[in-house]
């Protein structure tokens, strides 16, 4: 059964959250819709809504985060959930207990949702699968596959400022292959109609048949953002360096960091994004990065908003199937 | 079915009698609040006929709701937007049909959470008897007597009329 056929439920709603891939537009846009509702919550003296109040979320989180992990935890909050955070590294999988087990117990302290961070592609789905009928997973990111709420925020940011999907040109710059904020990027600004998306970077971190996604593929970073209305700059990660896919840091930098004078390439009211953490001087220059068309640190906060969205939604659609 | 009220007169009449309560309880700011989407319409009018300058409040009451657990995320309207800061303000509370008061519950939880007002008075249009919650009104401008299996709706925006449709069992 593919992510998608889990995802959604006999009527098509949403139950799962584990990848952009498959799903339709017109539940892509429900999710940054009701994003929007969510949005002016963080603006309150209280931020809280009572939604989700009694339920319990539990975070599980197989590799480390900290900007993920805290947003799903304040999303959570916000809808008056109550939120466990389950470091599990430190946990009983350490005295090996299997996954099984783990979330057996779990299932017994009657939680009702699970965000799942893994280092292995597929285990959000995997553990979708195992999860008793009336418990929901998010993918908070699996290996290398999808990352689907940060590409839903980022798809929100996108739309906060630019409004209209169906003409912008975007460009994604980095290390794309191993990228699974990439893969999400592509899969929900694709569906949401880009009709001009690029992936940009050295010949060695782009997907081979990439183009097969309707992308675009440029090594030459100047060409690749070239009259684009936004700039998706991602971490490039130390391992890369090591394993020779890449000469160095600097050598990077030099090709294909965010500059000040590069990204004058791009539109005059081009936006500049990134999932964080940030390299400074190695993906992108301080300048830019803190600069007017940065809305990175926004993002963050919208992340905040769109993971409200996605767990409100799927456990209101819990209610409605337990209607039905 | 279109029924025939003179929203126009009641809308006249609820703003004489809101204006003196609020002399009475010498309240001289007050703050209008609309529940959308009816609420806020209805608001709209008392806002003009009270001569008041400051921009309405307009509630989205979704996520307070009391059914989430039964019929999941409702379909919602436009997000909440209050301008101005609720703390020690004396509200004037709008909806267009007061029917089980849950509605009103929800909406005086929400207002709860951006701050304390001193005071919240509540204004309708329309009265349906059938209060599911010990909630009235201070103003009303009609009271509708249904038979069961019929549902009140105010449309508008330009032009407010009310509705009544008869829901098959």
């Amino acid at each position: 059964m593919s992510a998608a056929d889990i995802q959604l439920d006999a009527q098509g709603r949403l139950r799962h959250f584990i990848a952009i891939e498959g799903l339709p537009r017109a539940l892509l846009t429900q999710i940054l819709d009701n994003a929007e509702r969510f949005a002016p919550v963080g603006d309150r003296a209280v931020k809280k809504v009572p939604l989700l109040r009694g339920r319990t979320v539990a975070n599980l989180f197989f590799e480390p985060s900290t900007r993920t992990r805290t947003t799903f935890d304040l999303a959570a909050k916000r809808l008056s959930a109550d939120v466990l955070n389950l470091n599990i590294e430190a946990s009983s999988t350490k005295k090996g207990e299997s996954l099984a087990d783990t979330l057996r117990n779990l299932e017994a302290m009657q939680c009702d949702m699970f965000v799942v961070r893994h280092q292995v592609s597929g285990a959000a789905h995997f553990i979708a699968q195992q999860v008793a009928p009336h418990i929901s997973v998010i993918n908070g990111g699996d290996g290398r596959h999808e990352h689907p709420t940060q590409g839903m925020l980022d798809a929100f940011t996108i739309r906060r400022h630019k409004q209209d999907f169906t003409g912008l040109s975007i460009a994604i710059v980095g290390d794309v292959a191993h990228s699974r904020v990439a893969r999400s990027n592509i899969q929900a600004l694709k569906t949401l109609g880009v009709p001009d998306l690029r992936v940009v970077g050295p010949k060695t971190l782009i997907p081979p048949q990439i183009e097969a996604q309707g992308v675009q593929v440029f090594d030459d970073l100047d060409e690749g953002i070239r009259g684009c209305d936004v700039v998706i700059t991602l971490r490039l990660q130390q391992e890369r360096m090591q394993s020779a896919l890449l000469p160095s840091a600097n050598e990077y930098f030099r090709e294909y960091g965010l500059t000040a004078e590069r990204l004058r390439l791009a539109k005059p009211d081009a936006i500049v994004m990134h999932p964080g953490p940030i390299n400074r001087g190695v993906e992108i220059d301080s300048a830019v990065a803190d600069g007017v068309q940065s809305v990175i640190l926004q993002q963050v906060t919208y992340g905040i908003a769109v993971r409200m969205a996605v767990m409100a939604m799927i456990l209101g659609n819990q209610a409605l199937a337990g209607a039905a | 079915m279109s029924t025939q009220f003179d929203i126009d007169a009641l809308l006249n009449t609820m703003a004489a009698q809101l204006r003196e309560r609020l002399d009475h309880a010498g309240i001289s700011n007050p703050a209008l609040v609309g529940i959308r989407t009816g609420g806020v319409w209805v608001a709209e009018r008392l806002r003009g006929l009270l001569g008041l300058d400051e921009a309405l409040g307009e509630l989205n009451i979704a996520f307070y709701r009391d059914d989430f657990s039964r019929i999941g995320i409702h379909p919602t309207v436009e997000p909440s937007v209050l301008p101005f800061d609720v703390d020690g303000r004396d509200l004037v509370l709008v909806d267009d049909i007061l029917y089980t008061g849950r509605t009103v519950r929800a909406a005086m939880n929400e207002i709860f959470d951006y701050g304390r007002p001193r005071s919240i008075q509540l204004v309708v249009l329309f009265d349906r008897s059938g209060r599911e919650l010990p909630i009235e009104a201070q103003v009303v401008g009609a009271h509708l007597s249904l038979r069961a299996g019929e549902h009140a709706k105010l449309a508008g925006p330009s032009s407010l009329h009310l509705e009544i449709h008869r829901t098959r069992a």
